[in-house]
């Protein structure tokens, strides 16, 4: 039952080219649809064929006035008409289930290549999209694009294939009765064209006011506690019954006109046979046809009629999926993240004179690689030495977000960020591991331009704990063992332990091998941090990234896996992001951000001799003692 | 459980009726079309009356454009009826909703609740125009074309004795196989989905960690397992129209034979009558299998009415019916008296276990204690937002469940851990607390909250639109608008649990000072995680695993508490 349709209205921009683009996809299957292609016109012509017999059948039984019937007639056209018809159902048969594979298979690739281009794209396409808009192009679209693949284009083209055919034996058997079915198809174009019109206005409207009821409802329900703790009960429901009203009046005239174009359309057919029948009669009266002839026209007008309302019902569908399949190419054109990098990191030794080489093996050890244009070969050891040289930067064109930021952080130092929410911490380390891009040579890591380095080569070199976990379905020990995909389990479990992860995870159901879901759900904060902290751990990297990675943790739980920390950092490049000042008292050096600008840095003691920002935040502290 | 949804039918019970008389009009009009037919043919035509042929066939069309006007009417009717019907329920669930205590909203997530305020709704109305419509049409058309093709020929509709059996039984076992192989192919599609949306929630994560061939190896596999199930599920479906064309021929050609015979013998049938008799048959065929379509899609649809039932049927756990309308809150003294809690209300299962605690009105008090303490769980107590699990908790010398709900949340004000604000304009937001507010009480309360500085920066003001969630502002100034719209409500009592957390240092304690100055006679509870923000409170709650492990003031507790010493020492290490 094809449903009227809730999702959107929107129209295709460019029907042709995005057509073609989805034949490219279906074209794996080329010998599926030639087959389903067969099936369809066999299953019309055996349609149109088998009417055609009731003439014959008809006429050998009703034979004129004097004349026996003809039963040798009648039994052979009887006999042709059950084998036609069984023909007719393998046709059947055999299209749906080729377009099936088709169709599935299509979807599958769309579906594959929407998800690794999705990989490929800018942290930026996130930043500017909500999650809903991009999984809508998953299931809305997808879903109109397999309607469209399953029902849609195959039932469009065997109704044209019957429309013509029936068109063409009708006009074979009476050119007069023909004339009658024209001038009603007229009709019958002109209530599709008024009817869906309307009809397509109205759902442009149902579908605003559920996108305001929806948007209203989700607010809501996000914000229920609140409303609550306000008693604000009634004033929610009222705005919610003026929006809910304002809904109904909209769906109301969209279901409609979608209700009323399929008794309008099949009442004409009946109009039509009616006046077939009659017509029909009197030409037959008249001498001008047989009674067969009548007898197949009137199966024909259902045969005529019925796909044309189909067409009118699946042109919409089509349309919408075509603007879906628009959607999904959009995805799939927008620009990849840009990777110009050919320094790539590769596992070194040391030769025995000094030099460093390449190995094939894992040493442990790491270096960079530099090809150069002369066609030689430069290997820079990995150490984690990270500069920011005048780097300005921001996420939109007129918005700077840091300026003429300079800072160095030698190997193995830890270097902490402190600043106000907006000050600029957390764009510096989207910085360094090029979620975003800054202009040529202003950072440089080991001495290297960073954009040089191949994106994943520089990401593998360092470790992030972000403010916000993210765990992956999966057990506990998968989520660990994210950070170092051929690690051990001895590895996970010492991890783990570095992380102080390892007790919590024992008391769970499964230990190491609880399922997690949703997220992690059915993890405190405080655990998920300490498992995303074990994630970074298991990675070894030389620089180590860490963006208010323990700001949900309490600060005794803090105390206790700051051992394991200390562990985790030393002999590491760590940048640190916290709010709290206590977890970023020992670092080597402090900056203080404000406004995207580095104002003060120095060491914890330095910096509060120098009675700038840094003292007055720490002592604010202090101020009621 | 229809019996349950059946009120909500509510003001459109006149066009949920005409839908179907409409309708049924519409079949009885229709079905004597091809009745006629026969008629023009073996009356009109055998004797050449050209009169009786204009005449009869003047009757069809009159007839079928009646049938039009029936049919377009009982569209619209069950256009009004299902979307008032869709209306109804709609405002039923979301007021239920607004009536649930916070105990049933944890029940229910956020995201399953929206789903069965707008797909499951949307379902169950296309279910009940199908009920009104389709579902009358399609068996009344079976039946009256049953009656026409028996009233022509009896021993001829013999072979619906046959078809009949045979079609239903194979749709029956069709539906059956179909059924369980769709549930395993949603099941991995919702999989799948899954696993789309946790790549576009920690994408970063992922390219952090460079796992981008990781994941689409990992995807590739989950998106030909549902290309599989669906296979395995859609072969099975897409069997119904040949079977059903099968049968449907089987019909026809047999009564093409039989009847044909009987034309040619005059034994008892005309040629018009075997034609009229076909159409009859694809018209009762078509019935049958729209009816088992009808079926597939109600029996589908039941999933999203018993999820609507289960709301419906949610207990309201926390009522006020017996509260005192007159009682008002005297005063913001807080007294908790043996109280135990429990969120599974579970006597096994505590997260509050005799908890004994005297606040007197003015007084501010600081709670301390680790993650899962149940440093929330204690204060959302005061102003029940959860019923105890045993013991009393008194809000100004009264049991809390003696106050109306209203009464008791305007006297205590809560900034919530997880706050919200709404879209709309930050004065709008702001008036939640008080509808009343002047502009000069709005500044004020801002200004205590250290909100009214930033409020000024943006170009518009109070007028700044903050978008759905408030996104227009960052997490610091976020908690700072909540804590003005808290004090707006000039309340007895105001809690804030963790809210400056993301706030700076400085300005935390400016709040804290604004509030000591303002705030004088209302009791204030402040949970927070950094030591400062308690410690120069009137005394310190020191929360342990649901119980209180002690209560002084900061320098009691620097003597006596091991549990605040070392919170406190974590925080302080490294300061001279």
């Amino acid at each position: 039952m094809p449903g009227p349709r809730t999702r959107g209205y929107e129209k295709p921009k460019d029907l042709k080219g995005t057509l073609k683009r989805i034949l490219g996809y279906m074209s794996a299957y080329r010998v599926h649809l030639i087959v389903a292609f067969i099936g369809i016109i066999g299953n019309a012509g055996a349609t149109v064929s088998a009417t055609y017999l009731l003439r014959p059948i008809i006429n050998s039984i009703n034979p004129k006035a004097g004349e026996e019937p003809d039963w040798n007639k009648f039994t052979a056209s009887v006999l042709l008409m059950a084998v036609i018809y069984l023909c007719g159902v393998v046709f059947s048969y055999l299209y749906s289930r080729m377009m099936l594979t088709v169709s599935t298979g299509t979807l599958k690739r769309m579906r594959v290549d929407m998800f690794r281009h999705m990989q490929d794209l800018p942290i930026r396409y996130f930043d500017t999209r909500t999650h809903g808009e991009i999984m809508s192009r998953y299931t809305n679209d997808i879903d109109a694009m397999r309607e469209m693949l399953s029902q849609g284009i195959p039932q469009l083209t065997s109704s044209i294939v019957q429309v013509v055919g029936v068109f063409c034996v009708m006009l074979w058997l009476s050119w007069q009765l023909t004339l009658l079915v024209l001038a009603m198809l007229f009709v019958m174009l002109r209530v599709v064209k008024v009817v869906g019109g309307r009809s397509a206005n109205y759902f442009i409207k149902q579908q605003r006011a559920i996108g305001v009821v929806n948007g209203y409802i989700e607010e809501m329900i996000e914000g229920q506690k609140v409303v609550k703790v306000f008693c604000h009960e009634p004033a929610v429901n009222a705005g919610f019954d003026s929006r809910n009203e304002e809904l109904r009046d909209a769906a109301s005239n969209a279901h409609t006109f979608a209700n009323i174009l399929m008794p309008i359309m099949g009442n004409l057919s009946h109009t039509l046979f009616a006046l077939v029948a009659a017509v029909g009669a009197g030409l037959a009266i008249g001498g001008w046809i047989d009674l067969g002839v009548i007898a197949s026209f009137l199966q024909y007008i259902r045969q005529f009629t019925n796909p044309i309302t189909q067409i009118s019902q699946q042109l919409n569908s089509v349309l919408m999926a075509m603007a879906g399949a628009e959607r999904i190419f959009a995805l799939i054109d927008e620009p990849p993240e840009t990777d110009e990098g050919y320094v790539t990191l590769v596992n070194a030794r040391r030769a025995p004179d000094g030099s460093l080489q390449e190995s094939d093996r894992r040493t442990g050890f790491w270096a960079w690689k530099h090809p150069h244009e002369d066609g030689t070969t430069t290997y820079t050891e990995l150490k984690g030495d990270v500069r920011f040289e005048d780097v300005t930067f921001g996420y939109e064109e007129n918005k700077t977000v840091l300026r003429d930021v300079t800072l160095y952080a030698k190997p193995g130092q830890k270097i902490a960020f402190v600043g106000s929410t907006g000050a600029g911490k957390t764009t510096i380390t989207n910085l360094i591991n090029r979620f975003y891009d800054v202009p040529d040579g202003k950072i440089r890591y080991d001495g290297i331009n960073i954009n040089k380095i191949k994106k994943a080569d520089l990401r593998r070199s360092l470790a992030m704990v972000l403010q916000d976990t993210h765990l992956f379905t999966g057990t506990v020990r998968e989520n660990i063992r994210y950070g170092k995909l051929d690690a051990t389990d001895e590895e996970v479990v010492a991890a783990a332990k570095l992380a102080n992860a390892d007790a919590f995870i024992r008391h769970l159901p499964q230990g190491y091998d609880t399922v997690l879901t949703s997220d992690g759900a059915n993890l405190s904060q405080g655990q998920r941090q300490l498992l995303a902290i074990a994630r970074a751990a298991i990675a070894d990297p030389p620089v180590l990234i860490l963006d208010e990675a323990t700001s949900s943790i309490d600060t005794r739980t803090e105390a206790l896996i700051e051992k394991g920390m200390d562990t985790l950092m030393q002999g590491r490049t760590v940048f640190v992001i916290a709010h709290r000042l206590s977890t970023v008292r020992n670092a080597d050096a402090i900056l203080v951000l404000e406004h995207g600008s580095v104002i003060e840095r120095g060491n914890h003691d330095a910096l509060l001799a120098q009675k700038g920002k840094y003292y007055q935040l720490y002592t604010g502290m202090f101020e009621l003692d | 459980m229809i019996k349950k949804l059946l009120p909500c039918v509510g003001e459109y019970k006149k066009q949920s009726i005409l839908a179907p008389i409409t309708v049924a009009c519409e079949v009885l009009l229709e079905i004597f079309i091809p009745f006629l037919m026969a008629k023009i043919i073996d009356v009109g035509i055998k004797q050449r009356d050209v009169w009786y042929v204009v005449g009869v066939g003047a009757l069809m069309v009159v007839m079928a454009l009646l049938s039009l006007c029936c049919g377009a009417l009982s569209g619209r009717f069950a256009a009004i009826a299902s979307t008032g019907f869709a209306k109804n329920l709609r405002g039923r669930l979301f007021h239920k909703i607004q009536d649930f205590s916070f105990a049933n909203v944890d029940r229910f997530s956020t995201a399953s609740l929206v789903t069965r305020l707008t797909t499951d709704v949307t379902n169950t109305q296309m279910s009940y125009m199908m009920v009104i419509r389709t579902l009358v049409r399609a068996p009344f058309m079976l039946i009256s074309a049953t009656i026409m093709a028996v009233v022509i020929n009896a021993k001829l509709s013999m072979v619906f004795l046959f078809a009949v059996p045979v079609l239903a039984v194979a749709l029956a076992f069709i539906s059956k196989t179909a059924f369980p192989l769709f549930n395993r192919m949603f099941k991995k599609y919702d999989a799948m989905n899954a696993s789309i949306q946790e790549n576009l929630v920690a994408i970063r994560v992922v390219k952090a960690f460079v796992r981008r061939d990781y994941e689409n190896e990992k995807f590739e596999a989950s998106a030909d397992d549902v290309r599989r199930a669906q296979v395995k599920a859609e072969k099975v479906i897409i069997c119904n129209m040949p079977i059903m064309m099968l049968v449907m021929n089987v019909c026809i050609v047999s009564v093409l034979w039989f009847g044909g015979g009987m034309v040619a013998n005059h034994a008892g049938m005309e040629a018009g009558e075997l034609m009229s008799f076909i159409n009859y048959i694809t018209q009762i065929l078509m019935s049958l299998m729209m009816i088992s379509m009808i079926f597939v899609t109600l029996v589908m649809s039941r999933s999203s009415m018993a999820r609507i039932l289960e709301m419906l049927d949610e207990e309201i756990d926390i009522r006020d019916d017996e509260a005192d309308e007159s009682l008002a809150v005297p005063d913001g003294s807080i007294t908790f008296e043996d109280v135990c809690f429990s969120y599974a209300k579970d006597g096994d299962n505590l997260t509050l276990s005799h908890v004994n605690l005297q606040i007197k009105s003015g007084q501010t008090v600081g709670i301390i204690g680790g993650t899962g303490s149940a440093k929330t769980t204690l204060v959302q107590l005061i102003p029940r937002l959860y019923d105890v699990y045993s013991g009393r908790v008194l809000v100004g010398g009264h049991d809390v469940r003696e106050y109306k709900i209203k009464t008791l949340r305007d006297a205590v004000s809560m900034v919530l851990q997880k706050n919200v604000l709404f879209s709309g304009t930050i004065r709008e937001n702001l008036k939640w607390g008080n509808m009343q507010a002047t502009d000069a009480e709005i500044e004020e309360a801002c200004r205590a909250a250290c909100a009214d500085e930033f409020i000024r920066s943006f170009p518009d003001g109070y007028e700044t639109d903050l978008g759905q969630g408030g996104v227009n502002v960052s997490g610091g100034q976020k908690q700072r608008l909540c804590i003005a719209r808290a004090l707006l409500k000039k309340p007895k009592i105001i809690i804030l649990d963790d809210s400056t957390s993301a706030v700076d240092t400085a300005t935390d304690s400016r709040i804290r000072a604004a509030f000591r100055e303002n705030l004088s006679d209302t009791t204030a509870i402040i949970i927070a995680q950094r030591i400062t923000s308690v410690m120069d409170a009137d005394s310190i709650i020191v929360l342990n695993d649901g119980e209180i492990d002690d209560v002084g003031t900061h320098e009691e507790l620097m003597a006596r508490n091991k549990i605040y010493r070392e919170v406190y020492d974590s925080q302080q290490k490294g300061a001279e």
